[in-house]
């Protein structure tokens, strides 16, 4: 789509080519897409997959020490998904790590969600002492409140650090903080790390941050 | 003098005294034949500033490798301080917090200094053209004397970038 | 005073003894980033890492465009490792959009990755000969680094980004006779690589330089979360090849090179081993590779995923590279995040930098594998 409004001469843009898409009709869509011969067969129904008993017995000891105060999302292969409150998240990641056995993190991510004003960090951690857990990656969630209009680490969007849990999250949180705005408390080096040092904007990744031309 | 310029053994010291020293009294003075002598000089002795900017700077290291050997027309030697360098290639993508650091480097450059500008990037910010923290193109920060398009460019493409800049320079004023 | 300056600037008390050097972004021994070290004497008391000299908002951007016009730029963070920074973010798209991959294009894949990490580790090879004033070693390997672009030129048609990897198989097939080609490269190279040896790791002078410097022990390694060859050089066997194997990699035969010593020179000395096994790989994958069939599943225009998310990591040049993509409904993802070996390595930077000598410096600074464009993003 986009390299026929690229024809047009206007900036091309994904967010505009789909309502595009929506525009047409079901019909018209469908007659568009078999006039040129594609396959345009709705989405085959999803089929539950079973799910992994090791897997399980791990997110059943989490569920089992903290009954009410995590959720275990989704139990897949090699993926488990769990979310909790920011209060409790230090107590949870003690347990993950002391029990558990997972011993550093990979990745700390932010997902911006204006519409239910929260803002999502996910740690993914592994083990690397523990061989059963090697193909494991447990994804640790929990919500932040997100302010309108951010003033960064001033505001409400503040969490507990996991640094003293797990010592791999340090440049990964600075780099949380700086991109979304999410302070996190007792953490030694709440500093900028990748954006110049003079950026005044807001932080580039919350969905509010439009970027040129979009 | 003559004489001595073209003596082979005292050639490198008298070319650098020219150049370097009583250049631009010289040239003022004697005019156009001696044009030609210093810029006949610097085409030889292209020396890169070693600031790597982006990806480009792969191709960059690929065309000083045994295959493409850019070194064989005098350019791109790359060691050497910035105060002795001449030629500044700008490998790629510029973003907000390099370009003061980039125009500082180009700066402290002793003149006369080229400026190219490597890959799709440095030219109009090229796939990150809607990036927020990449300039779209480095023109409104140095001056530039050669665009190597690509993205990156092969490093035959930099390699006549470079030869382009040299017949650049053989046309330009000796000072 | 000092909390209410703005974030990222701070002052600084001046000591007479104390001097603070600023080594980048224009340095002969850095990459594109800026170590601000304090040396007293020779002797570098700490060191603070400033990346994001080339941070140029890759994960922002990917919320902008659809699966497949992401590809171009999601591979350039590592041009030299294209096809494995492509690799989970094929594997994640194609589960999130549920589709099957014909089984020749896994192997083609595989072929892929090993000859990419070839061309990275040779490339990082001759910048750690730059770093140490080998010259020698800058030739050697950025000269045979070219015979495999050559073959992954034939395989996609672009010297370095070769885009080959897509949502659903690789872009093409093979070139004619690339199976008798590359054989024939491999075998050369194998022999070219025990070369090496003699001028590189045998000379006594890069020993001097690298033995006993910038030690990482296996708790430390563990403890900061490092990855790839820096994890594998202090005694982790780690490697995702093995340990939570994709596409066919667990029919392929090879061993992950894990050294115990922790210093530079055994994390200079696993990414050479490596190429050893890499050859072994691609001559295993070209035996068993299915020799014809299809090498590309076909996706829908404009696919959209579900209301879901996925985490796939591979191992790459530098180590374990994931990828994080969050989705909701719409054709483009909702959050992107990549998981860089090169990121996670950083924070060895001061802790392996304290107490050392500043002629180190670029020796432990290489040795960890570590490049910037990638840890920037
Ligand atoms: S032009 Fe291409 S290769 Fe060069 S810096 Fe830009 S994105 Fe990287």
């Amino acid at each position: 789509m986009s390299s026929e409004n690229e024809k047009d001469g206007q900036p091309s843009g994904t967010a505009e080519s789909s309502e595009d898409v929506k525009s047409l009709s079901k019909d018209e869509a469908k007659k568009f897409y078999e006039e040129k011969g594609i396959d345009f067969s709705p989405d085959a129904p999803v089929k539950p997959k079973p799910i992994p008993q090791f897997e399980k017995s791990i997110s059943d000891k989490i569920a089992s020490k903290f009954s009410s105060k995590v959720t275990v999302d989704y139990v897949r292969n090699g993926r488990i998904r769990v979310s909790t409150k920011k209060e409790d998240i230090l107590d949870v990641a003690h347990f993950i790590r002391d029990e558990l056995g997972y011993d550093h993190a990979e990745s700390v991510s932010g997902v911006d969600y204006p519409d239910s004003k929260e803002i999502e960090v996910v740690y993914h951690l592994g083990s690397y002492t523990d061989e059963k857990l090697a193909n494991q990656v447990l994804t640790l969630a929990t919500r932040v409140p997100r302010e309108e209009i951010p003033t960064p680490g001033k505001d409400s969007s503040r969490m507990t650090s996991l640094r003293e849990v797990f010592y791999s999250v340090e440049f990964h949180e600075r780099e949380c903080f700086e991109m979304f705005g999410v302070y996190f408390e007792g953490h030694p080096d709440n500093r900028r790390l990748l954006l110049p040092e003079d950026w005044a904007d807001i932080p580039p990744f919350r969905k509010d941050f439009k970027i040129k031309g979009r | 003098m003559l004489k001595e310029f073209f003596n082979q053994e005292t050639a490198p010291h008298a070319t650098n005294v020219l150049v370097g020293k009583l250049g631009d009294i010289l040239v003022r003075a004697v005019g156009k034949p001696l044009d030609y002598a210093i810029n006949w000089g610097r085409i030889w002795s292209l020396w890169p500033v070693h600031l790597e900017t982006a990806c480009c700077s792969v191709e960059f290291g690929a065309a000083s490798s045994p295959r493409y050997d850019v070194e064989r027309f005098g350019i791109i030697e790359a060691f050497g301080s910035l105060r002795q360098c001449d030629l500044i290639v700008v490998m790629g993508t510029i973003t907000r917090k390099m370009a003061p650091r980039l125009r500082m480097v180009y700066d402290q450059m002793p003149d006369p200094k080229y400026v190219i500008a490597m890959g799709a990037c440095a030219i109009t910010g090229g796939l990150y053209f809607d990036s927020y923290n990449v300039l779209p193109g480095i023109d409104g920060v140095l001056p530039v004397d050669i665009y190597v398009p690509g993205c990156p460019p092969r490093p035959e493409t930099l390699i006549q970038g470079c030869m382009l800049l040299q017949e650049k320079i053989k046309r330009m004023k000796g000072a | 005073m000092t909390t209410q300056l703005p974030p990222g600037i701070q002052l600084e008390n001046i000591d007479d003894r104390i001097m603070t050097l600023n080594v980048g972004p224009q340095h002969p021994g850095s990459g594109h980033m800026r170590l601000i070290i304090k040396v007293d004497g020779d002797y570098i008391v700490s060191c603070d890492p400033d990346p994001g000299y080339v941070h140029r908002g890759e994960e922002k951007m990917a919320e902008y465009r659809n699966y497949i016009q992401n590809i171009p730029h999601l591979e350039r963070p590592v041009i030299h490792d294209s096809s494995n920074i492509l690799y989970p973010y094929c594997l994640a798209v194609e589960e999130l959009l549920g589709i099957e991959v014909p089984e020749r294009a896994k192997y083609i894949r595989v072929i892929a990755a090993e000859l990419n990490r070839c061309i990275y580790i040779l490339y990082w090879l001759a910048i750690y000969g730059i770093f140490l004033g080998h010259s020698t070693m800058f030739m050697w390997p950025a000269g045979d680094r070219e015979l495999f672009i050559d073959l992954l030129e034939a395989m996609s048609g672009a010297r370095v980004t070769h885009a080959y990897l897509v949502p659903g198989g690789v872009r093409n097939d093979l070139p004619a006779n690339f199976e008798e080609r590359c054989l024939r490269q491999v075998d050369y190279f194998e022999k070219r690589l025990k070369e090496y040896q003699a001028v590189f790791y045998k000379n006594p002078i890069l020993i001097s330089r690298t033995e006993g410097t910038g030690i990482l022990s296996r708790t430390d390694a563990i403890r900061l979360g490092t990855t790839g060859s820096v994890l594998r050089a202090s005694g982790v066997n780690f490697d995702i090849r093995k340990k939570e194997p994709y596409d066919v990699y667990e029919n392929l035969d090879f061993e992950p090179v894990v050294m115990k010593e922790g210093d530079s020179y055994a994390r200079s000395y696993v990414p050479y081993l490596e190429m050893f096994e890499s050859c072994r790989i691609i001559r295993d994958a070209i035996r068993k590779m299915p020799k014809s069939g299809s090498v590309r599943t076909k996706l829908k225009p404009n696919p959209k995923g579900g209301n879901d998310e996925v985490y796939k990591r591979v191992e790459s040049g530098r180590g374990a590279l994931g990828y994080y993509i969050v989705s909701n409904n719409r054709p483009e993802p909702y959050r992107v995040k990549i998981s860089v070996g090169s990121f996670r390595n950083l924070i060895c930077m001061p802790y392996l930098l304290k107490g050392e000598l500043l002629g180190n410096m670029p020796a432990v600074y290489w040795s960890l594998n570590y490049w910037p464009v990638e840890a920037d993003r």
